[in-house]
């Protein structure tokens, strides 16, 4: 048996499950959190999270957030998260255009803010990618 | 008897035009209540998980020395109203916003407010109040991203020193017919406590650190507050919309009613007298 792994955004709560491993990304890169690990809070970054159950990984897109252990349940709190297949690529690209184009200007603008739009936009596209990976895993 | 068949007639077709439009009005509202409950039941785990997570924090920091947290001398004061864009909604834009103006009216001169939805925006600027934003067409769809512009533009005045406290104006939605208009204090947010058995029971790591952590935490915190309550008045337009258009309808019927009551007694007179006419006209006759 996992643990039992939980991923809530303000919208919704977006997975519960028991879980083998996740795989998160923080502030200072990947780390993984197995079962029975020391309580922890942290903040994570915009980036991919990896869920392993029973040999199968499935990978979804979060942007900013962190993760609370505790000895009974891990919860990823989140701005906002997507599987692949539920990502609109057509959005994720316009708002990575405009955050480059934004950012070419490099005036009058929020600069903090346009680099986190863009980074959340090439995340997604980078997930969205994955849609044939998942697919292929859950067949097997 | 004053009135006229014709003329009770063309009120009759007038108030049932009236009718089936607050009918619709309620359809409508009746829906829109829907999803914004459903909503409102999804956001809650995480509110609840940050709150949790918050007091958690606190209980394992003992002392609270956090600037966002630390009681100040309050001199200018900032209220963020949440009321509705549009009418028609019974007394629930005008009970917040006089809860609210209840509070400002005495320090008028320190107060700055953040209007949400074009009724309170109206109000507090008719009367002269230091509108410092407005959000205007969220009420009804608000987004965490509007939460978050709002949480946003309150903390960085915070930090300035431009004001010394944050409270929030909202409608608490209790049930499909009631709701509730209530003023909560967002910063300082000394009214937050430790959760200290908790915090005995396991050693927490924080990563990087404790104030890190507790930096980030807090305004997700009073986003997340924001979004809540912004859900929550959403919830309560619908249902306060809902409920003053079934009044609505309910009395335009009891009206239609009345009038054919009218209606009948007036024609009926006008029967009776036409025989008699015609009886007494055919007795002279003979």
């Amino acid at each position: 048996m996992g643990f039992k792994l939980e991923i809530v955004t303000p919208e919704r709560v977006f997975f519960s499950d028991e879980v083998d491993m996740v795989i998160l990304r923080g502030i200072d890169g990947d780390f993984a959190i197995l079962k029975n690990r020391a309580p922890i809070i942290t903040p994570l970054a915009t980036g991919k999270i990896r869920i392993k159950k029973d040999g199968v990984e499935r990978v979804a897109s979060i942007s900013e957030g962190y993760v609370s252990v505790t000895r009974e349940k891990t919860t990823v709190i989140t701005d906002s998260a997507e599987w692949p297949e539920e990502i609109d690529v057509e959005r994720a690209k316009e708002s990575k255009e405009r955050a480059e184009r934004r950012l070419s200007q490099r005036e009058g603008i929020d600069i903090l803010r346009a680099e986190a739009s863009l980074r959340r936009a090439i995340n997604r596209l980078e997930v969205a990618k994955l849609i044939k990976n998942n697919k292929e895993n859950i067949n097997h | 008897m004053a009135q006229s068949t014709r003329e009770i007639k063309r009120r009759i077709r007038g108030i049932n035009n009236i009718k089936q439009i607050t009918n619709a009005m309620e359809l409508v509202a009746s829906a829109r209540l829907k999803r914004a409950r459903d909503r409102l039941e999804k956001t809650r785990p995480y509110y609840n998980a940050i709150y949790e997570n918050i007091r958690e924090v606190l209980g394992e920091l003992g002392s609270i020395n956090h600037p966002y947290l630390k009681p100040r001398e309050i001199k200018r004061s900032l209220y963020i109203v949440i009321a509705a864009d549009r009418g028609l909604a019974g007394g629930f834009n005008s009970n917040v916003n006089r809860l609210a103006e209840r509070e400002m009216k005495y320090i008028k001169d320190r107060v700055k407010v953040i209007a949400v939805g074009t009724k309170a925006r109206d109000y507090f600027r008719l009367r002269g109040y230091d509108i410092m934003a407005e959000f205007i067409g969220i009420t009804e769809d608000p987004s965490f991203k509007d939460a978050k512009n709002i949480g946003t533009l309150a903390l960085e005045a915070y930090e300035k020193g431009e004001i010394d406290e944050v409270k929030l104006v909202y409608t608490r939605f209790i049930s499909v017919i009631s709701q509730q208009p209530d003023i909560l204090r967002l910063l300082p947010g000394d009214s937050l406590k430790a959760d200290e058995e908790k915090a005995k029971r396991a050693i927490i790591e924080f990563e990087p650190s404790l104030d890190d952590v507790l930096n980030y935490l807090i305004p997700k915190y009073i986003q997340s507050v924001i979004y809540g309550a912004l859900v929550e008045s959403s919830a309560s337009q619908q249902g306060a919309r809902r409920t003053a258009m079934e009044n609505a309808t309910d009395n335009a019927e009891e009206m239609i009613d009345e009038l054919l009551l009218t209606y009948n007694r007036v024609r009926q007179a006008a029967i009776t007298t036409e025989i008699t006419e015609i009886v007494s006209g055919a007795e002279a006759l003979r």
